[in-house]
């Protein structure tokens, strides 16, 4: 992470990071003190607690950079587990073959047709991870792990 | 006597190539010369006109002979990874259809099915090099006494294989819409409920039969760019629709011409041969064709020089209309809409999604471009019409 000049005010930081809670925590409140202790807007994509009470929340974070910062230091504080989506989903970039099917699904405008190249470019920052391109790529390019027991 | 004032042969546009003076232009750059110069300077400068489309194209598949070893057999029932082949053919020949879904996939039980594994995705295992099973039942004969075979084969192993396509290239597609309330999975893909997605296909002023849409030039005996090798135009491919309506360029209004092909697929490359799954539709091979257009006169100029704005493609709904074999065309949008990513669907503005891949449709075209230019790829003379009017 690049330091800004001193005094630049960041505006419209905003990130989508996926959180893994333990037992011990998934039953307390601790992401609302994301908004109330540092300022943050967050929104939550999906969130699941599995029958062993281990939780997951897919989360887009908005805000001043470093708020957001303090925020996933609590976090992390509080024993939860971050994951930036990027390390989340990848796309095999020799099976790709253009086609631009996925744009029909894809929620957050990460994956777009190039109007000139006519190439689909993939923006990982604004990807949720949320899986509907694995399903809908007919050559199986778009690869979603999003936990540790191999579901998605 | 000809009434064209540019006259040349195939013969003429051959010899060209062959000393490397041939003028070769792939079709989108051939519409910005036409459009330039005016289709008389066009056809004067230009010898050949390379087009290129890749595409799902479902009616494709391998017809193979798997050769014998003692002792001999006649196949009633063949699988290769599992995937059912048609064997009533002769003793070893086979036929492996690219839609063609392996034995045990669940299909749509689990609805929508994901369809992972089928003929297309064998033959382009084949084409990597990659071993597959081969698996053959028979019933025995006194002449081919062997009931059983069971072996991993690589395409080397195969003697012969030949990509064989009873209809590939479609000239025009729909644009498939859905106008019910609920998701649907088709062939064109997944197109969520009130029109929300319009999918297209076909490669637009780069596809084969755009740039000569009464086949003037593409006939039985053409030879063609496919999947990365080199194959042949055998004539019209099942559903040849020779008189359908059109617009004031001659280009269909609805899908129409069709091709069948053939060639060998141990001269092919998986990057233009490539298994498909469609979700809770199946299993496809996507094909890339390139078909060379020689620029005989000015008439052939100007059919090369079709855009993107000429060519208007049929809006369809997929909820109710297509399911219920209603003729119904909501309207027609043009492939310059249609790659501007919006079009508007009964006064809807709807986002538009590709199914072709322009990307391998400019790559097809381009490399039989280059193969017209190193004088390593002929023209030939097409030796049976294929009716269009």
């Amino acid at each position: 992470m690049s330091e800004k000049p001193h005094g630049e005010v960041q505006k419209g930081f905003r990130k989508i990071v996926y959180l893994t809670f333990p037992p011990e925590v998934s039953g307390r409140p601790v992401v609302c003190n994301l908004a109330r202790l540092f300022d943050l807007s967050f929104n939550i994509l999906k969130a699941e607690i599995s029958p062993r009470q281990d939780g997951t929340m897919t989360l887009e974070i908005s805000g001043l950079e470093t708020d957001f910062h303090k925020g996933v230091n609590y976090l992390k504080e509080n024993s939860v587990r971050i994951t930036p989506v990027a390390q989340k989903i990848f796309r095999d970039e020799d099976c790709c073959i253009h086609c631009g099917l996925c744009t029909a699904m894809c929620p957050t405008k990460a994956l777009v047709v190039d109007k000139g190249t006519r190439k689909v470019l993939f923006e990982i920052d604004k990807c949720s991870a949320c899986g509907l391109c694995t399903r809908v790529c007919p050559v199986q390019a778009m690869a979603v792990d999003l936990d540790e027991n191999g579901r998605n | 006597m000809s009434s064209f004032k540019v006259n040349k042969t195939i013969p003429e546009i051959n010899e060209r190539i062959r000393k490397g003076r041939a003028v070769v232009l792939n079709a989108g750059e051939m519409t910005a010369l036409v459009q330039k110069l005016g289709k008389v300077k066009a056809a004067k400068e230009v010898d050949v006109v390379t087009t290129g489309t890749f595409s799902p194209m479902c009616s494709s598949g391998l017809l193979f002979n798997t050769g014998q070893e003692p002792p001999v057999i006649k196949t009633s029932k063949v699988w290769i990874n599992n995937v059912p082949c048609y064997a009533g053919l002769a003793a070893v020949d086979g036929y492996l259809g690219a839609t063609e879904p392996a034995e045990d996939d669940p299909l749509n039980k689990v609805y929508p099915g994901r369809f992972a594994y089928g003929g297309g995705h064998v033959i382009e295992d084949l084409v990597r090099g990659k071993a597959v099973h081969l698996r053959a039942e028979a019933y025995g004969t006194d002449c081919y006494p062997r009931r059983k075979l069971d072996k991993d084969v690589t395409l080397a192993d195969l003697p012969n294989a030949w990509l064989l396509n009873p209809r590939n290239c479609y000239q025009n597609y729909n644009v498939a819409v859905n106008l019910t309330s609920r998701t649907i999975y088709t062939y064109m893909g997944p197109l969520k409920p009130n029109s929300r997605n319009a999918n297209f296909a076909t490669a637009g002023q780069l596809s084969p039969l755009f740039n000569d849409p009464y086949l003037k030039t593409i006939g039985l005996g053409t030879k063609i760019f496919l999947g990365g090798g080199v194959g042949w135009v055998l004539g019209a491919g099942t559903q040849h629709n020779a008189k359908p309506p059109r617009n004031e360029r001659g280009l269909p209004l609805s899908p129409s011409g069709t091709l069948m092909v053939k060639g060998d697929l141990k001269q092919m490359r998986a990057r233009f041969l490539r298994g498909v799954s469609i979700v809770g539709y199946g299993c496809s091979l996507a094909v890339g064709v390139g078909i060379p257009i020689p620029i005989l006169n000015e008439d052939m100029a100007w059919f090369t020089g079709v855009s993107d704005a000429d060519i208007q493609v049929p809006i369809k709904d997929y909820g109710y209309d297509y399911p219920n074999g209603l003729p119904r065309v909501l309207g027609h949008a043009t492939f310059e809409e249609l790659k501007s990513g919006e079009i508007l669907v009964n006064g809807k503005k709807t986002p538009t999604v590709p199914v072709t891949s322009l990307s391998m449709c400019l790559e097809v075209a381009d490399e039989l471009k280059r193969w017209i230019e190193e004088g390593k790829f002929l023209l030939t003379e097409a030796q049976d019409i294929i009716p269009s009017v």
